[in-house]
């Protein structure tokens, strides 16, 4: 499609040194494009986020990236345990990483808030025992 | 011979610079070999091996200098005023930076140190590590003012300050926007001249460096139109000068700094003055950028303060320091400890009131930018991944870029060829030949028996 630009990402399961490279991809990408660092940052944060919960929770999963002229659209799927209280994982603090990730200092509770914090869009469709998808939506207004 | 600083593919002669692209770190020609090393450790990928030199791309570098200590044919240089150029000036003054300190062995007092500098030639010695600890007092202010953006990042190394321009833009808001300790002194120095008589012109005032950084940030200034100082002098190129020019001599007419300045050389220094144990001290240019990713990610918590300098160790490991970086530390421990227990300390006072705070702000430099059109900057990068999926992948450096990845940026700028690529190249003739080969079996119909 014209003016269209589609990237694939494989988040790698269980590790966590090197979780957080696609988002930091993404990010290197992004600035290619010129896009205002404010912006960038609303994409990238999420990215992280959701990449780290791929990771912590589900053996990883994979991002797609769509950015056209309009939005920034970033899907990450994985074939993890699902969410089985949106609600419930969406309030600050609540974390069922276990305990050894939370030891490592990550596992605060504070992805899916940040999430939302950020992007413009958040969409969840999850189910127990199958896995997750997270679509993260950022508009662009002039760059 | 030195060559010239290569802008948008124009050679521009040394010393006809373009301020806004002067970089004090620089090739020398004739000893290069274009080999792979430098391109692959410039942490901004700023280097490309073309027509076998290392050429530096002026808008991407950073004058960190990683370059310099990779060289292994002591190509790359850094280039500084000579010493002579003090005699431009009526009245010669140099500022001093605390790095000098710890390159003597067995001084443990600054007085001689500063004695010696002076019988070079100067009228005067100025310790920058006295205005550091001005501004550590301006830093303070600055980290309990509630509308300041947390963590604060201080903007001591400027080479750290263009990395964050060119790479981490949505950090340059955090930038402590106050003068560094080098100009602040600078400033300092000729307010009082002045009002001892001295005409404005007269005076010249010499940075002693421990890095090209510093050189560069003199002569092409970020965050105020021009810098107050006039010439930077390479530790390198006065050391021996003042080496020899060492004397037992203890005579104290200088009114110095207390540890606290002098101990801004080390990594973490800095950060110890405020008395905030929540700080983050990084040093190494690559540590650096990996702790600056951190902070874009909102992934640093309960930090104030971030203390970054390019160099390891801090500027004590600055690449115009003439000794080892863990001698120096050891031996500034000891000018520290002297400083400790000096008890006449007079506090330095702004009586002359000079405003620290930057008086222009720095900008997003949008290098990475492929295209201002964004359309065609996405067309420009889904032909990048098309290119980079179909090169090998070895980051060789053959091609005289850093990796695979670079190469197909620089395709797609229209800066390198496929062909480039020496793999590329091999496949081609590889085919070539295979239809040579064909070729070659058919005879045409008038030879064939």
């Amino acid at each position: 499609m014209e003016g269209q630009l589609i990237l694939h990402f494989i988040i790698e399961e269980n590790n966590l040194t090197t979780a957080g490279e696609a988002s930091s991809k993404v990010k290197k990408r992004l600035s290619q494009l010129g896009i205002l660092p404010d912006i960038i940052k609303k994409v990238v944060v999420p990215m992280y986020e959701a990449e780290l919960n791929a990771v912590i929770h589900a053996n990883g999963g994979f991002a797609d990236v769509e950015i056209n002229k309009e939005k920034i659209v970033i899907i990450l799927t994985d074939k993890g345990p699902g969410i089985p209280d949106i609600e419930l994982a969406m309030k600050e603090g609540f974390s069922t990483a276990p305990d050894h990730i939370k030891n490592m200092g990550f596992g605060a509770g504070m992805g899916l808030p940040n999430m939302k914090k950020y992007a413009d869009e958040l969409n969840i469709v999850t189910e127990v025992g199958v896995g997750t998808s997270v679509k993260l939506t950022v508009y662009l207004t002039k760059d | 011979m030195n060559s010239g600083i290569y802008v948008d593919n124009c050679k521009l002669k040394v010393g006809e610079y373009m301020s806004e692209y002067f970089h004090s770190v620089t090739l020398d020609e004739e000893k290069c070999k274009g080999c792979t090393n430098c391109i692959k450790h410039c942490p901004t990928e700023a280097i490309r091996v073309r027509k076998g030199k290392a050429r530096i791309t002026a808008e991407r570098c950073i004058d960190c200098g990683e370059c310099i200590r990779i060289c292994p044919h002591h190509a790359k240089k850094a280039i500084t005023d000579s010493f002579d150029k003090i005699n431009d000036f009526k009245y010669k003054v140099a500022v001093v930076a605390p790095s000098f300190y710890g390159q003597f062995k067995e001084v443990d007092s600054r007085v001689k140190i500063l004695n010696a500098i002076k019988k070079c030639g100067f009228d005067e010695v100025f310790e920058v590590a006295k205005a550091a600890e001005m501004v550590t007092k301006a830093t303070k202010v600055l980290l309990n003012d509630p509308n300041a953006k947390k963590p604060l990042i201080s903007s001591a190394c400027p080479a750290v300050v263009k990395l964050i321009q060119l790479r981490f833009p949505s950090l340059i808001e955090n930038l402590v926007k106050l003068e560094s300790p080098m100009e602040l002194s600078a400033k300092l120095v000729r307010e009082k001249a002045i009002k001892n008589g001295m005409q404005k012109d007269d005076i010249g005032v010499f940075f002693i460096t421990p890095c090209p950084a510093k050189a560069t940030s003199v002569k092409a200034p970020y965050g105020r139109s021009k810098s107050g100082v006039d010439g930077v002098i390479s530790i390198k190129d006065i050391y021996l000068k003042v080496l020899s020019n060492l004397e037992n001599n203890d005579d104290t007419s200088y009114n110095l700094s207390g540890f606290v300045g002098v101990r801004w050389a080390s990594s973490g220094g800095e950060s110890l003055a405020l008395g905030t144990d929540k700080f983050l001290a990084v040093d190494g240019i690559h540590s650096v950028i990996s702790i600056l990713e951190e902070i874009e990610n909102d992934r640093i918590e309960d930090v104030e303060f971030i203390e970054a300098l390019a160099c390891n160790g801090g500027c004590l490991g600055g690449v115009l320091t003439v000794e080892n970086l863990y001698v120096a530390k050891t031996r500034i421990k000891k000018i520290i400890d002297e400083a400790k227990s000096m008890t006449s300390v007079e506090e330095i006072v702004n009586d002359e009131n000079i405003n620290l705070e930057w008086s222009e702000n720095i900008e997003h430099k949008p290098i990475l930018k492929l295209d201002c059109d964004f359309e065609t900057a996405i067309k420009k990068l889904e032909e990048l991944e098309l290119i980079n999926e179909n090169l090998p992948g070895l980051d060789c450096g053959a091609c005289g870029a850093p990796s695979c990845r670079a190469l197909a940026e620089d395709i797609v700028r229209q800066q390198a060829n496929e062909t480039d690529c020496i793999f590329k190249l091999r496949d081609k003739v590889r085919s070539l030949a295979k239809q040579m080969m064909e070729l070659e079996d058919k005879l045409p119909p008038v030879m064939d028996k």
